[in-house]
This record gives structure tokens, sequence and C-alpha cells, in this order.
């Protein structure tokens, strides 16, 4: 008997499916910038800041950082502007839930940047939009002048005495502008190079002023909990770990993505709770026909992948980092039994090589030098002092760098070699092959001996 | 507040604040980096100086990471050896095989690190493709060896702020770029050389300049620069095989902190240059009556000549003969005396320069007045901040600055005008610009447009539109009531007649007169006129007008008014031209005045050189440098002395100047090549250059330093205060002095302002004038912040009313012509026109033309003109330039070929006797 179905909750994506989801009239229709006027006359900013922190929401870029508490950084009483800067780069390979937001939903997303701004007191919200997201601009600056229109943002808002200005601002294609200080740089006509932190972007931030910067489906979040309460959110998902008094779970719902080598990708809101197995074959349809699935990586690129053994999981924050993976982006890649994982090991080193700002050392060479051994390794001429190489290297770029691009290329490539060695050894030299094997059979002899 | 930590299990104290690196520096582990320099803002990109930190999730890079209250450090640990390792690794995989900085200095810092860890042959695969870019005449650069470590970035943009250098790429394809990634020689670096002294592989090295750069032991001699009258610091690197310089160096610790421009760090060749003269000449009897002998310099001629300075300088050379220096300076000596026995000492003049040392610039004085028995004796400062000079001591009773040019990083706004700092005070600019990039204000008033106008408020000012502009500054000053009453009450005299005259120049009446909007006007008023301090730098667009007093006087006046002298980031400072413009003044190389411009006609004054120099005195002021021409002219003056000047070059209507100097009965030059004047000596002396005697050099600030000898002189060039001392003894005043010292000692015991000073207090930083204590104290900063040196101690305001100019343009010469100078040269260009980098890098003349007006000539950008005045015309390249203001053109006036000086006028500032260089009416035509 077919087992349930993990139910689905629609609540970032509840007008998804409506026509002209992304006009202010529809949406309005659907209770748009209620909750947004709600926080503007019934609550004071710290009362919001206290709902986001009962519920326990966790950033929806990758990092899961608590956002109540990341509001809370931001200092009341300065003598400067304030800013928020909306994440909206996604450029996560695999990675496309912030566009069915900023497309089929911007007004839900501009109300959960005028909560924060209420919020934390600041009057610019600058919308950093990837720049081959030319649909989500559009929609943007499309809810921007319609909700300048109504009264939603400009000068006195409702009469409120809140002031508020919104701005789309268009990435230029670099991966590294999505890391949240790589973004700052950018948006202030630079370079896109990750800063050094501290200080922190809370307190020093664009233009060297207090700035939140949040991801798209986060505070796309905010009005639901404004509407239903912190302790509402943090009733749904996975609660926090009551043995870990640091845990925060995983509360709320969450939109998981899925790409590569499955037969519907596509992108599903659920409470966390879902297995990754769930989500692949319940959802996604499960591998093409005659295929096998092999390996996934469960968010994104930048994480270590699980095997087709190690899809048991819950998809959540602290579930994945017990079986050494990690959530992400919850979008994710499937690689089936015709992927070869060292050529997949090229591709991601090219990634990460390409994308890496060249700032700092470790990152701009040790990525480069990853890929092109990986690409001996591609043309059969490997050895197994290569595979020592890499690991050396993985331990002097990993945590050596001013931003995480370098660790995020290290995990999943770490990963795959530690899980499908047995890959790189057939790409070996004959004679390295040979030297392997034995190695092999001699670890084997040693183990029995000892037993 | 202090912080207590750990490192390496020792605890230390340090100031909130510091840098783990540092404070493990101060313990004396030296951690390894390769994109720190202490000099700059750290980055943290190398990765190299990580340290471990107890607690902390990742390694730390200690050059970024503030010390904290308990942390624990180890910064050399196994995890942080085995990293420093592999990144060493990394980054030597991609280096060239060899490294060109270890094959020219010896000091590439990751080839060291790679000995260190004993790595040979990385395990990573080589080459990263990146190319060599060769087209700068001074840097070599190779883009595989850049191990984007940032210091060239910070150097350009931070250090000397010319935002030349950035990155480009991404990932493994990032490399540095010049501006929008062009070619270095392509791009707007201006070669100051700051990124590769910065850089620390190979990427970046000097070229050579004389010989090869090898990593062999080379002498080091602490000096000053020969060029400008910044007078930054540096140490020359002398092979002394090969007597040649082989690089230079800014120093540490010196008020240039270390900074040179391509002048200071690659122009230094020219001493060595095949040109120089070894022997003493006399000019051969076949070659009177006397010619110019070179193309350049004959009649009529409209400069046809070609790239490349000197194609005739054998042929000259042939007008004259060797001689022994007995014959020569016998000749010398007896002509000179015939002529003073025979017509006074008024019949006799000479020209000092202020590129020679105080030293010499005080014998040559001396050998005028006692032995010459004249007052005839002046050097170029006429020609630059005469006028600046006269309004300064007429005003607050002092010729020098108020304060150093550094002083700008306590000013709130600023003002430099009439200066193109960026190119004839390049490292005082590099400091306007950092002071700028600070939050100083900068105020820029120039009808051409420097480059440093791009760092602060730039206005057009209409040429000789000075004084209308500020008068009418102060008109709103005054209207607006944001003058210092208290100021003007105890520190001040003469303000109602102040009052009065600028009353009559309100904004719209100065408007049409400055060209600059009665708005504008009142908006910089306003923000001069509410600084707590502010600061003026002024240059020769100021002072070389036929209103050049009145021009300096509006300047100080402003000051004044606004109580902004005599306190810090407050005052006034005539940025001074040459590297001794300064000292030779001091020293009393000026017509009117002994040495601390004590008047000749002083008794008092007179009676303690009498003394000094036990002989009588010519008790009337002397003629200046134009009047000295117009004498030779007239027939009354007969022979003169030049040392170290080229006034067929450097003087005005210089045709006029050089007929007249023909027309001399006797002309001896003292110089280190057979300059455009010394082709009509009759006896040419070889002295030697700046780098082959040691003396003191006093630059804009007052301050004292002292250049030492790096080379010995070629052939029988001989030391000029030598050559002096034995042309006195030949004339019959015996001088004879031990060591050069010696002529200081008597120098400063005779010289309030440098009393004390000996040559032990002038290495390093050298001393600012006056300096009671030298042992203890580097002298004064800032002057009069307590009153002046004048009479009352009030300083005085002296009004101004606008004057025309001595020509205005008309229906013939509809044109304005300004000139000035460039980056590269120097004046008349005998030394940089020699120099190989500088001659590369500009090595012709040009003029600058607004685009529109060479439209409508029909001439191309890069097309010739010719360009006339009432006094002459001359063939010159036009640039398309929108620095210069429609209807004007600019040139400058180094260059032989095209000698802007032809066109120019010799009409003099009646104060000061400067001449207007900076406004000629002129007649552009297509050539």
């Amino acid at each position: 008997m077919a087992k349930k179905r993990y139910p689905e909750t629609k609540i970032l994506s509840k007008n998804f499916d409506k026509e002209n989801s992304w006009t202010f009239d529809v949406a309005r229709e659907n209770g748009a910038y209620t909750m947004f006027e709600k926080a503007l006359k019934e609550m004071t900013p710290d009362q919001v800041i206290e709902e986001v922190k009962t519920s326990r929401l966790r950033g929806r870029g990758g990092a899961g950082f608590p956002t109540g508490v990341k509001w809370s950084f931001v200092p009341k009483d300065v003598d400067k502007p304030k800013y928020l800067a909306l994440n909206a780069d996604e450029s996560e390979p695999g990675t496309f839930k912030d566009r069915w937001l900023m497309e089929l939903d911007p007004h839900m997303v501009l109300e959960g940047c005028l909560i924060c701004a209420y919020a934390t007191g600041l009057s610019t919200i600058y919308i950093y939009v990837r720049g081959e997201y030319p649909l989500s601009q559009e929609r943007l600056w499309g809810a921007i002048r319609e909700a300048e229109e109504k009264g939603f943002l400009g000068e006195n808002i409702q009469g409120s005495g809140f002031s508020c200005n919104a701005y789309v601002h268009t990435g230029a294609g670099a991966y590294i502008c999505g890391e949240e200080t790589g973004l700052l740089e950018s948006l202030e006509g630079k370079r896109g190079h990750p800063r050094i932190k501290p200080p922190f972007p809370a307190v020093e931030g664009a233009f060297g002023c207090p700035t939140v910067i949040n991801n798209v489906e986060t505070l796309a979040h905010v009005p639901w909990i404004i509407e239903h309460g912190g302790e509402a959110f943090a009733k749904q998902g996975i609660a926090p770990d009551p043995d870990n008094p640091r845990s925060n779970g995983s509360t709320g719902t969450k939109l998981f993505g899925v790409s590569g080598d499955i037969k519907t990708p596509g992108c599903w809101e659920f409470e966390f709770g879902i297995t990754v197995k769930e989500l692949l074959y319940d959802y996604a349809g499960g591998p093409l026909d005659g295929r096998e699935i092999k390996a996934v990586i469960p968010g994104g690129l930048s994480m270590p992948v699980l095997t087709a053994d190690e899809l048991d999981v819950p998809m959540g924050f602290d579930d994945l980092v017990k079986v050494g993976s990690g959530l992400g982006t919850a979008c994710a890649i499937v690689m089936d039994d015709t992927c070869c994982m060292v050529e997949a090991s090229e591709n991601i080193a090219h990634f990460f090589a390409d994308e890496s700002c060249g700032q700092c050392t470790p990152c701009r060479e040790g990525c480069h030098w990853m890929e092109k051994i990986f690409k001996k390794f591609n043309a059969n001429q490997g050895t197994r002092s290569d595979l020592d190489l890499l690991e050396g290297l993985f331990v002097n770029i990993e945590g050596r760098t001013i931003c995480a691009l370098a660790d995020a290329a290290v995990w999943p490539l770490r990963s795959i070699i530690r899980k499908f060695r047995h890959e790189f050894v057939a790409k070996m030299t004959p004679e390295e092959q040979a030297a392997e094997k034995e190695a092999q059979a001699e670890k084997a002899r040693e183990t029995a001996g000892v037993s | 507040m202090s912080i207590t930590l750990t490192i390496d299990g020792t605890e230390i104290t340090v100031p909130e604040g510091t840098s783990v690196w540092d404070a493990a520096k101060q313990m004396g582990h030296d951690v390894p980096v390769l994109c720190h320099d202490e000099k700059l803002e750290p980055v943290g990109v190398c990765r190299m100086c990580v340290v471990e930190v107890e607690g902390a999730r990742t390694l730390v890079a200690s050059c970024v990471r503030e010390c904290e209250e308990g942390m624990v450090v180890r910064t050399g640990s196994e995890v942080v050896e085995r990293n420093r390792k592999t990144l060493t690794e990394l980054l030597l995989a991609d280096q060239p095989e060899e490294s060109a900085r270890e094959a020219t200095t010896g000091d590439d810092q990751l080839f060291a690190l790679a000995r260190q860890y004993g790595i040979e042959t990385p395990r990573f695969p080589a080459g990263n493709g990146r190319p060599v870019d060769d087209s700068s005449p001074v840097i070599a650069v190779d883009h595989q060896a850049c191990i984007l470590c940032d210091r060239c970035v910070r150097a350009c943009d931070d250090i000397q702020s010319n935002l030349v250098i950035g990155r480009t790429g991404k990932g493994y394809s990032a490399r540095i770029g010049f501006d929008l990634d062009n070619p270095m020689g392509a791009s707007t670096c201006v070669e100051c050389g700051e990124c590769a002294a910065a850089c620390p592989t190979g990427a970046l090295i000097n070229k050579p300049i004389t010989v090869a750069i090898e990593p062999k032991p080379l002498k080091e001699i602490e000096s000053v620069c020969p060029y400008c009258g910044v007078g930054c610091a540096l140490t020359y690197k002398v092979d002394e095989e090969a007597n040649k310089v082989v690089y230079a160096e800014g120093r540490e610790d010196t008020a240039n902190e270390a900074r040179l421009c391509v002048k200071g760090r690659y122009g230094f060749d020219y001493a060595t240059h095949k040109h120089r003269l070894t022997k003493p000449l006399i000019r051969k009897d076949a070659h009177y009556p006397k010619q110019a002998l070179t193309g350049a310099m004959q009649r009529k001629d409209d400069g046809t000549r070609t790239n490349g300075v000197y194609p005739d300088y054998e042929k000259a050379l042939g007008a004259f003969r060797e001689a022994t220096w007995d014959e020569a300076l016998e000749l010398v000596a007896s002509k000179l005396s015939a002529i003073r026995d025979e017509h006074g000492g008024d019949a006799l003049a000479g020209f000092g320069s202020a590129k020679c040392s105080n030293e010499e610039a005080y014998l040559f004085q001396k050998m005028i007045r006692a032995v010459f028995k004249t007052n005839n004796v002046d050097h170029c400062t006429r020609l630059c901040h005469a006028s600046s000079v006269a309004a300064l001591l007429e005003t607050i009773g002092s010729g020098a600055v108020t304060t150093v040019y550094n002083d700008i990083r306590n000013a709130d706004v600023a003002l430099v005008t009439g200066s193109n700092a960026t190119a004839n005070h390049p490292v005082a600019a590099t400091f306007f610009k950092e002071a700028a990039r600070n939050g100083t204000k900068l105020i820029i008033v120039n009808p051409h447009r420097p480059e440093l106008a791009d760092h602060g408020e730039y206005v057009r000012l209409r040429p000789g539109g000075d004084v209308a502009f500020y008068n009418a500054i102060m008109n709103v000053i005054l209207e607006e009531g944001l003058e210092d009453r208290a100021y003007i009450e105890q520190y001040t005299e003469n303000f109602d007649a102040l009052k009065e005259t600028v009353a009559r120049y309100t904004p719209e009446i100065a408007a049409p007169m400055c060209g600059i909007e009665p708005d504008k006007i009142r908006e910089i008023a306003i923000t001069i006129g509410k600084a707590n301090a502010f600061l003026v730098f002024w240059g020769m667009g100021i002072s070389q007008h036929l209103h050049g007093t009145d021009n300096a006087r509006s300047l100080i006046s402003l000051c004044l008014m606004t109580g902004n002298v005599g306190r810090p980031g407050t005052g006034l400072h005539p940025l001074r031209g040459q590297n001794n413009v300064q000292g030779a003044s001091d020293a009393g190389l000026i017509p009117m005045v002994f040495p601390d411009y004590a008047p000749v006609e002083d008794p008092e004054v007179r009676a303690k050189y009498e003394a000094a120099w036990n002989v009588g005195l010519d008790p009337n002021p002397g003629m200046t440098v134009v009047e000295i021409a117009h004498a030779a002219e007239e027939g009354s003056l007969k022979g003169m002395y030049i040392m170290g000047e080229n006034p067929f070059l450097s003087d005005p209507n210089v045709q006029r100047a050089r007929d007249a100097f023909m027309n001399l009965d006797f002309l001896v030059v003292q110089d280190i090549f057979l300059t455009e004047t010394a082709e009509v000596a009759d006896v040419v002396l070889p002295a030697t250059s700046y780098f082959e005697k040691t003396g003191t050099f006093t630059n804009t600030d007052r301050r004292v330093q002292l250049g030492q000898t790096a080379l010995t002189p070629p052939g029988e060039a001989r030391l000029d205060w030598e050559i002096l001392c034995d042309v006195m003894t030949r004339m019959g005043y015996p001088q004879s002095y031990e060591r050069i010292e010696d002529v200081f000692i008597e120098f400063s015991d005779l010289t309030e302002s440098y009393k004390g000073l000996r040559y032990e207090h002038l290495l390093g930083r050298g001393k600012l004038w006056p300096c009671p204590d030298p042992e203890n104290s580097e002298g004064e900063v800032v002057l009069f912040g307590d009153g002046f040196p004048t009479p009352t101690g009030r300083g005085k305001f002296s009004p101004a009313e606008v004057l025309p100019p001595e020509e205005m343009p008309d229906a013939d010469f509809p044109f304005i012509l300004n000139t000035g100078r460039t980056l590269q040269h120097w004046h008349t260009g005998s030394m940089t026109r020699r120099a190989k980098a500088l001659d590369a890098i500009n090595p012709e003349a040009f003029c600058e033309v607004h685009p529109e007006d060479l439209a409508a000539l029909g001439v191309e950008d890069g097309g010739m003109v010719r360009l006339s005045t009432r006094r002459n015309s001359i063939r010159v390249k036009a640039r398309a330039s929108t620095k210069t203001s429609k209807g004007s053109v600019f040139i400058p006036f180094h260059y032989r070929e095209a000698s802007a000086n032809l066109l120019t006028s010799d009409a003099l500032d009646p104060f000061g006797k400067i001449p207007a260089f900076k406004f000629s009416a002129l007649k552009v035509e297509p050539a």
C-alpha cells in the first residue's frame, strides 16, 4: 500500500496559481500589505522583532541565521541612515525558489521588506536582483511603482509618519555578489569583493551605515508571522532539539526545489520535515526511466553530497548537518548513474574557480589547481598522490579565506572524493590503479590481521 | 585602553586597536606576510599571516584582526605553518622560473618564503599564461609574477592618489589592470614608481636607467631630490665602480614619507650623460663675432627641429677649444677685473642658480658683492616667486611659507590657486589629494584646469582675474560677517583701507572681470569664511603677472582677514619652484638684500657684512634679471658670470635677452652642459652636477636638508665652490675653505634663521628654519602664531585694485597665451631632456589649444600651428585639450626647439620685477 504523501503547505506559494498574481489588485485581494498596516498601526518595532524571534525564523539564503536576532543587532540610535539590502542575487546553481516569489508574488516580498524596515527603523530598501533575472526585476519594479501609487511606499505611509523607499539594483552576473558583503560592495558600485568581518553589516554595511541583509524567501515569511504570530510559525516544521539549548530547529514552511537527473524538476512548499527521498520520489517523480539516483546535493552546489543510501533524512537545517551535509538553499541537485563523479567534480571546481573574486590566495589559486587536478583525472592521468594533494589543499583552503566561497568549493568536492574514490581510481594511470589495488589489499590484510 | 592577550605562550599588553600582527611583531615574532606593508591599510588577502586563535572556527589573518582581551594566539603552530607552505607552493607554481626581482634588487619576498619552506618544485602544474607588459618606459610589468597582493593598488590609490591600478577579471583570471585594463604605458600612469617600490615579487620592477640593476652590494647615499621645491628625501643606490646611480628610493621617516615622482625616481641619469663638460672651454677666435651655434638658438628659428634633443651639440662644441683650468681661470679673472677696474663694479653682474646649494649661493653673492663690487646679483627666483616674496615681506615681514605643505592634513578648506601641483610639486600634490580624500575641501582656482581639479571644487578663472576674484571673495566674507574680528584687532593693521577697497568689488561687479558667476563667488567665500582652518597654496599662476604682487597681497589679506595664519592647518604657502629657491634667496642671491633678506641700503647691515668679509660694499641695490639683460642690451653692462642658469631659454622675450647677452664684452658660464646660454660664452667652466657634491638645500617648507656626494665628477669638472674661491682669489680676494661645511658655518653664523645649524643636524628629516634648538627640535612648523616680524608686530593689509595686463588681446592677437611646465621636464630641459626615461615619456614640444579653437583653425589634434605674439613666433605641435579654455593657449616652456619665451613679454611687475609669463596676446595660425 502506498504510503501517504507528505502534504504541501501553501503559505508563500498561496498566490502562485492565481492569474496576474504579481499585480497589486490581485495581491491586495489576497491580503497584501494588511500585515504591514497591522504592524504600523498596532505594533511597536520591538514587538515586531520579538514576534520574529519567537517564530525562530531562520535565514533561507543558506546560512540559516535566526532572522529576529539579526534584526536586533541593528543599532537603534544612530545618526546615520540605515538600509535594507534584500539579497535577491539567487545565483546558487540549481536554485530557483526566490525567482518564483519575485516573479509570482513580488508584493508579498515587498511587504516583508516593509515590515522589516519598520521593525529596524530604516527607510531605504535596495533589492539586489541577479542580472539574469529580467522578469524578476520587471515585476519588482512594477510592484514598487504600484505600492508607491497606492501609498504603501514613499513619504508618510498611510499617515503613519513612517517613510520608506525601495529600489531594484541589478547585478551583473557574478556569483560572489550573492555573498552578503560582496553584495554590499557591488551595491556601492565597486568590485564584488567580500569584506573582512568584523565589522558586521548590521553595524557597518552599505555606505558605512547599519544594514540588514536578508534573503527574499526569509522576508516573504514575515507577513504570515505577523498575521498568525511567532508561536504559530514556530509550531510548524521541525522543533528545536530539546537536548541542545542552542538549536533553533527548522520552523515554518520552506520552498524546496529539485533539478538535475530527475523526472519532474520543480519547486514545492512544505513544512520542514519532508525527507530528501520523499521530495525526490513523491514530488519530483524519481529518477528518469531506467536510471538510478547516485548522488544528491541537498541544497545548491555548496554542500557535501549524499549518496543514494543517505536520502532518508529530513530536509532540515540541523538534520542534514547531522549526516555530514547541509540544507543550503534547499534546492537539491540530483546526479544519476550516468553521471561521472570525476567529471562532476571538474565541473564543480570550475564553477568555483571561475566565480572566486580572486582576493584571497587559497581560493583564487586553490580552486583553480583543484580544477586542473580533476582535469588530469578526466584525461586518465590521475595518481594517488594527486588525491593526497587534493586532501591537503582542502585543509588549507577551508576556513582560510575572507568569505565562505572557498569552503563551499571544498565541501562538495571533498565528500565526492571520499564517497566515490573508486571512480577516481578508475581514472588513474594503469600503474597507479595497480598500486591502489595493492594498497587496498594490504589494508584489507591488515584489518583482517588485527581482527 | 589597553588589551592583554597571549601570543605563543607569552602575555603581552597592547593599546586597543593593535592588530595581532603588530602585537606579534612587538614581541619579535615576524609573522610572514605578502600583502601587508605597514604603510598600507591592511587587506588580509594573501592569507600568509594567518594564525591560530583559540576558540576561532577558522584561522585568522593577523594583519587585519585586532587584538582582543584574553585572546590566545599561536603564530607558528603546525597547522599554520602547513597552511603557509601550501600557499607559498600555490603561488610559486605560477611564477616565472626566474624572479625579475631576484635578478635585480634581490628581494623577492615570495622566493624568500619558498627558500624558508624549502620548496623547490611546486607539486602543482605550472603556468598561468599571463602576459608581460613592456609598454612603460620605466616599469617592467610581468602579470605572470603577480600574486594579486594588492600592494600596488594601494600604493597607487592610497599613497599617491593616482587611482590608475585596479583589479580586472575574477577568480584565477584576476589580474591587476591599469585604467580600463590598458597597457601600463598607454594608461594615465604618471610613472611615479610607487607600485614598483611596493611590489613584493617580480611583477612590477624598475627598468634600468643607467647600468643593469643587479643583486650586488650598492653604496647607499642619503640625499635629496635635485628637482623641485618639495625637496623629497631619497636614497641613491650607487655602483661605485661604474660611477653611476643605479636606482633611487624614497626615504622613510621624512616629510615626503618615501614618496617620489617620476623625476625624482627615474630622472637621475642626466648627471652621467655623454654631453657632460669635462674640460674648461675657451671660444675659438674664429667664432667671433659671436653667434648662436645650434639651430634651435639661431634667429628666426621656426621650430622645425625634430624629436630627440641636441642634434648639433658636437658642432657647437667645435666652436670652443679645450683649455687648462689655469688658463681658463686666469682669463676669467683678468677679463672681469679689467671691466671692474675700467667701468666700475656695476658694469658686471652675476646670475647664480636656485639649483645650486646654499653654500654655493652664499659664495656666489659674496663674490659678486665683495669682489665684483656690485649688487648686480640675481637668480631665477626673480622669474618665479619674486612678487610673492615682495608681497610677503611687505605685509608679514617674512618671505617664506608660514607652514609646511603637509599641514594640509589639518585644514578644513585649502585653496590651491595658480598651481599645477601634480606636475610641478607632484609629491606635495599627493598629500593634497590624500587630504581631500580624508575630508579637506579643496578649492582649485586656475584658468588652466589642473589635474588636481579632479579632487576638489574647480573654478575656471578668467586669465588675469585674480585680484577681482579675491577682492569679491573678501567682499562677501565681510558682507556675511565671517571675518575674524578678534584676529584683525589683535594682529593686523590697515584693515580699513582694505575694507574700503573690497567694498567696491561686489560679486556682481567682479564676475565679468574674473569670469566666475556671482553665486559661485558667494558660495566659495562662505566656505572659506566658515572654515576653522584654511590654508592657501599658490604657484606661478599668481606670481607671474604684471600684477603678481597684487595677486599675492590679495591672498595674504584673505588669510589675515579670516584669522587663518599661525595655527595648524592655516597659513600661506607659495609653492617654491626650484629645489633650492628658498635657500638661494635666504643666502642673499638677490640684488637688494644680503643673506636673511637684510637690505643692502641699511648701513648697519652693510657694516656687519663689511666687517665679516673685510671689504667695502656697494650701498645701492643691484639690478634684477630682466633689468640686467636690458643693461647688457644698452651697453652699460659689460661682463657677466652665470652659474647654472640658462637665461637663453628662461628669460621672457628671450630673443631680446639673447641679443643682449651676445652684446656683452665677456661672458663666463659655469655649468655641467654646454647650455643654450653657454653657446655664446667666452669661457665655459665645467662644473659638478648635484650628484657630485655635498651641500644644503632648503625646500618650500623652509626645510634645510643635506645632499651628499654620490658620484665622482667626470674628467676635470670641479666643485662649484672651489671654482668660485679660485676666481675670487685670482681677482685679488683670497678665499679658501677646508671643506664645504665651513662655508655653511660662515653663512649660518651670519644668518639669523639658520643660526646654530650644522650638517650633523640636517640628515634624516632635516630642520625647518628657524630652529633655535636643533639638538631637540625639528624647527618651527607653523610660524606667526603670535604676531609678525614687522616693525609693528602686525600683519599689514595691502589692498589691491584691478589693473589691466600690459597687452590685451585684439583683432590681430586674439588669443591669450599662458606658459607653464609639465610633470616630466624641468625648466629649460637641460637636465631632464638628457634623462633617458623622462625624455622617452615626454619627447617633444607641444601646446594645448581648446578643441573648438583648433577646429575653427582647421587644424587636426596633433597638427602643427604657428604661435605669434608681438615679439616673435614659433611653430609647434598642437594638442586639443579642454584643460585650456576657449581663446587661451597653454605652452610649456621647456623646449628649446619651440621656446615659449620667444613669445612672452618682458614687461615687469613694478614691485617684484617679475615678468608676466602667464599673459600675452597671441595669434594662432595653421602651420
